[in-house]
């Protein structure tokens, strides 16, 4: 099975346990406003590679791996080719390869023949990092041009399973502003925006979620953040959960795409705002 | 016989001849713990390195040297004592009579003694002047007699390269500890029994050499008691406990420097050596680990002040003033134990209790076998102040035995059984320029090479290039050869290394360190060459000036065999050309692909390549691929590097990665644990050697435009094979370490 492919990273150190050879994938439903990788989104693939190629490839760095590393499926969003990751995978636990897939869960759905697929997929897949970006469906909306009741929902389907996860929940100080003012609606199949609208940083943050909620709430961003910490603290599979807090070093591949960057005014948070957001999930 | 001093010692061959590494083997106690006993740094400690700092600063302020010699000719015993503050150290001993003071040292070369003086606003002495020129000659002027025209343009044109004919060569690491286990006298005993052994029967030239040479060596040693004595001490007898293990250590070392500015100047490996005695002390409840680890700083804090004349020549060569004073730390003995000691933590300590500094160079001795709380201590150390080298211990184990050290940035050395004769590099990028322009130098219009045909084809051949190539090769071989034996047969007539070979074996093992610069861009361009097309822009003489590529080709650093084949081959074929020729002594032939911060002068003077380099850029240093050509991350970068065989370049492999501290790691503990995979994975593939750096370009970037920040003001980096303080680069050297490869986190 041939998976559609942007590219690898052979020295992957923050996505899974240890040392692990990063597979990106092409092709993402989600826009995310602060995304790091948006040359992944497109569909049209880097190069597309057998399966097999591709665990013969990361095996050349095992020797990096020790006890616990391996494989990390990334993307663009992994969940987009599941009969590639199926393969891989399999092929990767015959020789005891760690196995874990980074995603946002976006295309979840406990329906049909996907969801037999995910089912499959699981038995050969050792961790998920689970980005959970927002709670509120209207910010989630906002950021990503998606709702997330199907992530949230396999959120809990893999605390059932009692699949292993790790959270990751990205934290830009002020995000609900920073999206309140140049929302845009996405849908989901790889149409990029040619023109958003040009942020101002003093609009008010009217139209996120309930428009009354917000304008009453002194922090919706650290409220949100809450939230997250409270889900997570639900499920019964959280491993770890990282705040990552947010960096600007995607900026420069918005540009390069000619792709209108809307988090411009956001700033990298201190390390002691960070520290407040981890605290709340502990 | 048996001294007092040997109390509590395991007896065995070591008490009846000089064997330092079974008095080692048989005495040494492996630490398999954690870095929790450490002692902090005591308040002597702080301050002698508050002092030191202030005088670097004012070093710094005044040019770039505090100090200079101008009357004395420095020898082991030419200076009255020295100290940085005589009633703090617990170790004492200098270069001159006064710290960051640098001495004058003609031997090498009258004319480049006196132009360091003048660099820096001092007068030449007239007297000496005249007796360096008028009544002894000095080894660069004996160079310069004897070197034929072909190979004045070859150094001419930096075909062959950073040659030892205007400095020192360094690179011989006497077994300094020889001086605390057995004390002078014993040494000079032994020294007079080989010398009774040697020339029985006949007297050929090279046993009236050797026959000199082993009396210069027993007057060194006599010497270097006389030092010692101005200090206070006796070391005609071995030393009684750690402190004076480490003083009588650190004298032999004294007396190399002050009687060699070799380009690379080691002390060796001592750690476990030392940390024999100070089980002893600690045991016997002599000293507390206080007293252990202050005796360790003050070494280092020694170590830290040793410094050089040079000239500006060999500034751009060699930039920000370092020695190479490399510490080798750790690796495994023959018999499978661990060699690491709290002495190797306690060296590593060194970098916290006084912060990060270029020198002495640490270098840990690698495997995967090391103790897991040793390996994550040295990551760590590594994460926090990029001042720590690795090398793969158990390929070279193979090659030198259990007690080996480096012996300058990466090069292996038997101590006390072996000596080298370093030899710089050959540009084998502009050998392949001068392969394709028939021997014309593509920058000055010379003939530097004999005539051979040249390449007239629009589109370059691989084939053709091949074997142009082959031919230059051959001729850039054996010159380099001859030239060398030339430079070392001068070396040991004039600037002989008596100090340190009284502390080697009199049947020394000699080496033959020749070199490689310029590797990855000769090995991508011929990859150019073979997967793309590569048209020839000539200039109006007919002279390949330029080359036009068309299409994608596999570059070195991507784990790609395609061009990292072609990489095997280069090397393995210069080896053995090199290997055709006669060296002097009939040293064994070996070879290098490390370059130091020259990477950035042997660029200036080569032309554009047919990989796309541009002319007059940096070459990419040591075995490191070029600029930009990593597209599959760290680990492709190093399985690339890690595929050339150590068996032949045994001189080093070196190797600089840059790795962005998010890119290593979300915490710190998995930074460490991640750093030691990388390391583990990357040695267990028989990779030789790894400069470690973590931090990110921003960093670099602040600092070069705000160096007078105190954070700035120790902040070292790795470059290959050594060292540096990033604020002592020039400012293209620094542009030049931004622009090579930061692995960041994506």
């Amino acid at each position: 099975m041939k998976g559609r492919i942007h590219s690898f990273e052979t020295f992957g150190a923050a996505d899974g346990p240890g040392v692990r050879f990063m597979v990106f994938l092409s092709g993402c439903p989600l826009r995310c406003a602060y995304c790091h990788n948006p040359d992944t989104w497109a569909r049209p693939p880097a190069f597309e590679m057998e399966a097999s190629e591709v665990l013969a490839r990361a095996l050349r760095y095992r020797s990096y791996w020790r006890s616990e590393g391996g494989i990390t499926v990334s993307g663009g969003e992994p969940l987009l080719q599941l009969d590639f990751l199926i393969d891989l995978f399999t092929r990767a636990k015959a020789q005891g390869v760690s196995t874990c897939i980074d995603t946002s869960a976006a295309p979840f759905t406990r329906e049909g023949e996907w969801f037999v697929k995910f089912e499959r997929l699981m038995e050969s897949t050792d961790l998920l990092l689970l980005d959970i970006k927002a709670f509120d469906p209207g910010l989630h909306k906002a950021l990503t041009g998606k709702d997330n009741a199907n992530i949230l929902d396999c959120a809990r389907y893999l605390s059932d399973i009692g699949k292993p996860v790790w959270i990751r929940h990205v934290f830009v100080p002020d995000l609900a502003r920073l999206l309140g003012s140049d929302r845009v609606e996405l849908e989901s199949d790889g149409v990029v925006p040619q023109s958003a609208p040009q942020k101002t940083q003093s609009a008010p943050n009217k139209t996120l979620g309930d428009p009354n909620k917000t304008l009453t709430d002194p922090n919706p961003t650290l409220n949100d953040s809450n939230s997250v910490a409270n889900f997570a603290k639900s499920l019964k599979n959280v491993k770890r959960v990282d705040v990552l807090p947010y960096h600007v070093f995607g900026v420069e591949k918005w540009k390069a795409l000619g792709l209108p960057y809307r988090l411009a005014a956001a700033e990298p948070p201190s390390k002691e705002a960070t520290d407040r957001i981890r605290a709340l999930f502990t | 016989m048996k001294y007092a001093e040997w109390e509590g010692f395991v007896g065995g061959r070591w008490e009846k001849e000089i064997n330092v590494s079974e008095f080692i083997r048989l005495n040494y106690k492996p630490y398999d713990g954690d870095a929790s006993f450490l002692a902090d740094a005591t308040p002597a400690t702080d301050k002698l390195w508050g002092r030191l700092q202030e005088l670097q600063k004012a070093e710094r302020a005044k040019g770039g040297v505090l100090d200079m010699d101008v009357d004395i000719v420095s020898d082991i015993d030419s200076h009255e004592p020295g100290y940085l503050d005589k009633d703090l150290e617990k170790i004492v001993g200098l270069q001159t009579d006064k710290p960051l003071k640098r001495a004058f040292m003609p031997y090498g070369g009258i004319k480049m003694a006196e132009e360091a003086l003048t660099t820096y606003g001092y007068t030449p002495n007239p007297k000496l002047h005249e007796i360096f020129t008028r009544y002894h000659k000095t080894h660069n002027q004996g160079v310069y007699d004897a070197y034929t025209p072909e190979m004045r343009a070859a150094r001419k044109n930096k075909i062959i390269t950073g040659l030892p004919d205007t400095y020192g060569r360094g690179r011989i690491v006497g077994d300094y500890r020889r001086i605390a286990l057995y004390g002078i006298d014993r040494l000079i005993e032994a020294k007079n029994a080989d010398m009774a052994h040697c020339g029985l029967g006949s007297m050929p030239e090279d046993v009236c050499r050797l026959r000199e040479e082993v009396a210069d060596q027993i007057k060194a040693l006599r010497k270097m008691k006389v030092m010692a004595a101005s200090y206070g001490f006796d070391i005609s007898k071995p030393a009684r406990d750690a402190r004076e293990a480490v003083q009588w250590l650190y004298f032999g070392y004294l007396a190399a420097i002050k009687t060699q500015n070799g380009a690379a100047m080691s002390i060796g490996r001592i750690s476990t050596f030392l940390d024999v005695y100070m089980e002893r002390d600690l045991a016997s409840g002599k000293i507390t680990e206080t007293d252990a680890q202050e005796l360790i700083d003050h070494l280092v804090l020694h170590l830290r002040m040793v410094k050089f004349a040079r000239i500006p020549d060999y500034n751009q060569l060699f930039s920000g003033d370092p020695v190479w004073a490399t510490l080798s730390i750790g690796g495994l003995g023959c018999d499978g134990r661990s060699m690491v000691t709290k002495n190797c933590f306690r060296l590593l300590h060194t970098l916290e209790t006084m912060g990060p500094s270029p020198e002495p160079n640490m270098t840990v001795l690698y495997s995967h076998r090391l103790p897991e709380p040793f390996k994550e201590y040295a990551a760590k150390v590594s994460i926090a102040t990029s001042s720590v080298q690795y090398e793969n211990d158990c390929v070279m184990r193979r090659v030198w035995g259990d007690d080996y050290a480096i012996c300058c940035c990466v090069s292996a050395t038997q101590v006390g059984k072996e000596m080298q004769f370093f030899g710089a590099r050959a540009n084998l990028a502009k050998c392949l320029l001068y392969a394709i322009n028939g021997g014309m130098d593509e920058k000055t219009h010379v003939q530097v090479a004999p005539e051979f045909p040249r390449i007239m084809t629009d589109v370059l051949d691989y084939d053709e290039v091949m074997k142009r190539y082959d031919n230059m090769m051959d001729w850039l071989a054996g010159l380099y050869v001859h030239t060398l034996n030339l430079i070392h047969y001068m070396h040991d007539k004039y600037y002989y290394e008596a100090a340190e070979m009284a502390l080697i074996d009199t049947n020394v093992r000699r080496t033959f360190a020749t070199g490689i610069a310029g590797f990855s861009h000769a090995v991508d361009s011929l990859s150019a060459i073979k997967y793309a097309k590569v048209q020839v822009v000539r200039d109006e003489s007919g002279l390949a000036v330029d080359y036009k590529i068309t299409g994608d080709f596999p570059r070195y650093g991507n784990d790609d065999d395609r061009a990292d084949d072609i990489a095997e081959w280069l090397l393995t074929e210069f080896l053995s050309k090199i290997k055709g020729h006669h060296t002097y002594r009939n040293a064994e032939p070996t070879t290098s692909i490390l370059t130091i911060t020259s990477n950035v002068v042997y660029g200036k003077a080569t032309g554009a390549m047919p990989d796309g380099r541009p002319a007059g850029e940096p070459l990419s240093p040591g075995a490191n691929p070029s600029y930009g050509a990593e597209r599959n991350g760290l680990l492709a970068s190093l399985n690339s590097v890690a595929k050339l065989p150590y068996e032949y370049a045994l001189d080093g492999i070196s190797n600089t990665q840059t790795i962005h501290p998010s890119a290593l790691g979300n915490n710190d503990a998995e930074r460490v644990k991640n750093l030691v995979s990388v390391m583990d994975g990357y040695f267990d593939r028989g990779a030789h050697h790894l400069n470690v750096n973590v931090f990110g370009t921003d960093k670099l970037i602040d600092c070069m435009n705000h160096p007078d920040k105190p954070e700035y003001a120790n902040f070292t980096i790795r470059v290959s094979g050594y060292a540096v303080k990033f604020i002592d680069l020039t400012r293209e050297q620094q542009m030049d370490v931004i622009k090579r490869t930061c692995h960041e986190h994506l």
